[in-house]
């Protein structure tokens, strides 16, 4: 399908179509966290432990207290006697939980204790006459040192700082690796980085003593949110509200406060007034929850002369920071591609995730999918090297080809379509694949280091939950469902509702195309709303690349409900069958008869005012509400450690060309060129943007983002001067090519696009890096690939 | 600590209010003028999320005190649109291109980019990209940002 056969088949999905949330953000009027105000607000600031481990002997707070404004101290002992302890994803009931540091700080920045003041200077003013008296104790910051058997422990009472440490095979990779000609193997490492967005997390609460009900207006994405708030504070759920209607200023996963929402519930709840918490920008990098995967991949691979690879180990030994949380999940989703885009017939997965006193990490877009890409990509970029191939013939060889699907990986999941090759072909031919070497080459004559890249990669969409179960034996969710619940009212006009935050994914935008596209009415004149959640529907948040399958899907299905009912308003009105009728933009006629015509307009009075015209025994009114479960999910892992993870598959493939300065290190990025394959498109502009911002954020990731550590486990990243973040002069034009196979699973062929660009872009601008490093026999396996990472490398300086 | 009476215009009305000499211009602008269109992202200069007009030139709005601003003219996002709530070209062309995702940068980009039309109607993408070299967002990667700017600026050049 080109792009006009891919959009001729829709009225409103696939066609351009201004983003509705849009408009409120170019006019200063959007909703965001810190913009709610309440007479009689209180402030917190954080006081934060200097040390990366020590015990906390006791807390004085009495100069902080005497200092005008100030309104309360809490300290992690009066949390820890009054809550409940945090989730964590694995089953680890030794390994405790607690919003402020409890007994013992654990690194460097944690929270120890939270000052509440009139005002947030008068908070931080406060914060510095707060006495803490630590103890400082034996700290690890290596994640390979903290697996020593002689290593400081993080959580002592958890007997080991390792958290998980699990091996799956799948099919015969002894006997694949025995039969291969050739295997090679190699260590990556992805550092610890994230998608860090310019708002820091906000929430305010305010218990609402009229009503008994806990209302919290927070920049959250986060799944089970107000059910989380309610358990740590032993509250029922029908007694939280979480207002989802606050916009959201860039999350991309990250955005996961929940130790945050349970302090100022708490001290809501105690002081009897509005409580918020707005981290600054060192809070928020240092202490709270920015920080995503930091791993080691032990990679090999067994492949042919032909470059055709059949057998794959990876070992992948991941830094969880201090508090699991629900980071050593991240382990398991890239189960869902572990091998990646080709038909590589077994592998092995040593997934290990460790304890160490740094932050704790938290969910970054992708879930883990990013970093294992790259490492796959690296690995198949090193085969081709060392049979002296190229290495788009090398993918060609190994890419599943379209006549294979659904194909089922040796890890369980089954791909639902795809056309690898196709994408490939265009994206090359688009690109100038030669031009381009022959770019590179020129630059290369002229002295220059240049190197083109290359990365065909996968990105899992429509999360579902299947990476809980299968880390956690004692967690059987099989379900992960999205809900809409669609109404109209009595004069004819649409509203929709979620049950979600939005943090610029423009949900409103996908429900009003949708729900037009089915009812066949214009979609500007449809509303999306986010639900508060206590009058919400069952949701999982706008996470795992999941919302345009989900909460499409769950639209398509509550607007097909509504149709159905008009169209039986219309039959017992006719007198006539279902099937003898035409629905038309929401009127309908008879077939054959078009005269006998029913409008929209008359069809929705009789639901709401005539029920002596309404088929016996039907609801009056007209409204709809429809759950949907993940495609293809519902099943427990099976006992041989396969798994079907998510559902559907898109595909990307990106070509990069860049040259690196000798003398500085310095990358620049020439040229990029990527090709996407996410089935359907429901919004061009919508997945454009994803697009490009995952590819921002993926050439971040590969150059520039660090959360560094030093030898005494001090935090060095807490601030935009020393966590880069790349700036329109460091992220170039892309030229981005289009390819549509829809997915058979969804309802109008579907595939998630929240994490595209950002899968595949790390590990092509590290295949470019290397191509260019190549002349001078030198690679470089560790992202970001800094200057003065390259620098040293090129120089001699390092191996 | 004691507080300073501080008179600005804001979008052309006369504002004012009182804040100690310690308050930030964002913050006046934000929690005592209610102004919450301009937004803060690292407070230490770096992001640009923070941008106003000031006295005709883009400034960080974190890295001033309000009463440093007394007395000065003020343009805030809110302050872009028309007497009547039109769109002016450039939200049009940001709306039209969605320049934006979550939306939150999206008033300083506005700001940087609406000073550099002023200043020079007819960029090219260096210039635009230079013009918001200092505004960071994590959403859009700035590509249909650079396109909302062009596209504004072809407006300018075919009216003219
Ligand atoms: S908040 Fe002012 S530059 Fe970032
Ligand atoms: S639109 Fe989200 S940071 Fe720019």
């Amino acid at each position: 399908m080109d792009d006009t056969t891919a959009s001729q088949e829709f009225r409103y999905i696939t066609k351009k179509r201004r983003v509705t949330e849009d408009r409120r953000f170019i006019t200063g009027r959007g909703h965001f966290a810190a913009d709610y105000n309440f007479p009689g607000l209180l402030h917190v600031a954080m006081v934060t432990s200097p040390y990366a481990c020590a015990e906390i002997k006791g807390i004085d707070a009495t100069a902080a207290l005497a200092l005008p404004g100030v309104r309360y101290v809490l300290t992690g002992a009066e949390l820890f006697e009054n809550i409940n302890p945090l989730l964590s994803g694995l089953d680890l009931p030794n390994v405790k939980r607690i919003p402020l540091a409890h007994e013992r700080a654990r690194y460097a920045g944690e929270w120890v204790a939270a000052v509440v003041a009139e005002s947030r200077h008068i908070a931080e003013d406060a914060v510095e006459l707060v006495e803490v008296d630590y103890n400082p104790i034996d700290f690890v910051i290596d994640p390979e040192e903290a697996m020593q058997s002689d290593a400081p422990l993080v959580h002592p009472q958890h007997g080991s700082n390792i958290l998980c440490d699990k091996t799956w095979v799948w099919g015969d990779v002894d006997d694949d690796f025995a039969s291969a000609p050739h295997n090679l193997s190699f260590r990556a490492k992805w550092s610890r980085n994230s998608t860090v967005p310019i708002e820091t997390f906000v929430v305010t609460a305010k218990w609402d003593e009229g009503k008994d009900v806990l209302d919290v207006w927070a920049s959250i994405q986060m799944p089970k949110y107000p059910e989380q708030i309610a358990r740590a504070l032993s509250l029922p759920v029908n007694a939280v509200n979480v207002h989802f209607d606050v916009d959201v200023g860039g999350s991309y996963g990250l955005k996961r406060g929940i130790r945050q929402t349970v302090i100022v519930s708490y001290l809501t709840c105690k002081l009897r007034a509005p409580v918020r918490f707005n981290e600054d920008r060192l809070e928020n990098m240092s202490g709270g929850e920015m920080h995503g995967p930091d791993r080691i991949f032990d990679m090999d691979v067994a492949y042919n002369d032909d470059g055709v690879m059949h057998s794959l180990k990876i070992k992948a030994t991941d830094d969880a920071g201090c508090y699991p949380g629900r980071a050593p999940l991240q382990l398991g989703k890239p189960v869902s591609a572990i091998v990646g885009p080709y038909r590589i017939k077994s592998a092995s997965y040593n997934a290990i995730s460790v304890t160490t006193n740094k932050t704790s990490q938290e969910a970054v877009r992708g879930f883990g999918q990013a970093p294992t890409n790259f490492a796959i990509e690296t690995m198949v970029d090193k085969v081709a090297r060392a049979l002296g191939m190229n290495r788009d013939e090398v993918r060609r060889r190994n890419l599943i080809r379209a006549d294979e699907f659904p194909y089922r990986i040796p890890s369980g999941s089954e791909y639902d379509s795809g056309d690898y090759h196709a994408v490939l072909d265009k994206l090359q031919d688009s690109a100038g694949w030669q031009e381009l070497l022959a770019k590179r080459d020129a630059l290369r004559a002229k002295g220059k280091l240049a190197g083109l890249g290359m990365s065909t990669c996968l990105e899992p969409s429509g999360g579902n939950s299947s990476f809980e179960p299968f880390l956690n034996p004692k967690n059987d969710t099989t379900t992960w469902m999205e809900s809409c619940l669609i109404k109209v009212d009595m004069l004819g006009s649409i509203t929709a509702l979620m049950g979600t935050s939005t943090s610029g994914q423009g949900h409103e935008t996908l429900l009003s195309a949708v729900i037009g596209e089915v009812l066949e009415r214009d979609p500007d004149t449809i509303r999306g709303v986010h639900a508060e959640s206590l009058g919400a529907l069952p949701s999982n948040s706008p996470v795992g690349s999941r919302m345009a399958i989900m909460l499409g899907g769950a639209a398509a299905g509550a607007a097909e409900k509504i149709k159905k009912q008009l169209l039986e308003i219309a039959a017992h009105n006719f007198q006539l069958p279902v099937e003898r009728l035409v629905y038309d933009g929401g009127d309908i006629s008879v077939d054959g008869d078009p005269d006998k015509v029913m409008t929209w307009n008359t069809l929705v009075d009789i639901a709401h005012r005539n029920y002596h015209k309404m088929p016996l025994g039907s609801e009056p009114g007209l409204q709809a509400q429809h759950t949907w479960e993940v495609p293809t999910g519902g099943a427990l892992p099976a006992e041989d450690g396969t798994v079907q993870m998510y559902p559907c598959y898109a595909f990307e493939a990106h070509i990069p060309l860049v040259t690196i300065d000798p003398d500085t290190g310095q990358v620049e990025i020439l040229d990029y060129h990527m090709g996407h394959d996410c089935g359907t498109v429901l919004n061009p502009d919508i997945v454009r943007g994803m697009t490009f911002g995952g590819i921002a954020h993926g050439i971040g990731a590969a150059l520039y983002e660090k959360f560094e550590y030093d030898e005494g486990g001090q935090h060095l990243s807490g601030s935009f001067m020393d966590y880069l973040l790349p700036s329109s002069h460091e992220i170039p034009h892309v030229e981005m090519i289009k390819h549509y196979t829809p997915s058979p699973l969804t309802t109008f062929g579907q595939k998630g696009s929240g994490e595209s660009g950002y899968l595949g872009a790390p590990a092509a601008i590290a295949s470019a890096v290397n191509d260019a490093l190549a002349p001078l026999g030198k690679s470089i396996e560790t992202l970001p690939m800094r200057v003065r990472d390259l620098e040293a490398l090129i120089n001699g300086q390092t191996e | 600590m004691s507080e300073h009476k501080i008179t600005l215009t804001v979008n052309g009305r006369e504002m004012s209010g009182y804040a100690e000499a310690r308050v930030t211009l964002v913050d006046f602008l934000r929690d005592v003028l209610g102004q919450t269109g301009t937004h803060i992202g690292c407070e230490h200069g770096v992001c640009g999320a923070c941008s106003v007009v000031l006295d005709g030139k883009p400034v960080r709005s974190c890295l001033m005190y309000a009463v440093m601003a007394d007395g000065h003219e003020i343009t805030t996002v809110e302050g872009l649109e028309g007497p009547e709530g039109e769109l002016s070209p450039l939200q049009d062309a940001f709306w039209e291109n969605h320049a934006m995702q979550c939306g939150y940068c999206t008033p300083g980009m506005l700001i940087a980019t609406h000073t550099l039309l002023q200043e020079n109607p007819y960029p090219d993408e260096a210039e635009i990209r230079e013009a918001i070299g200092g505004n960071l967002c994590r959403c859009t990667g700035y590509q249909q940002i650079v396109e909302a700017v062009q596209m504004t600026a072809k407006k300018i050049r075919e009216a003219s």
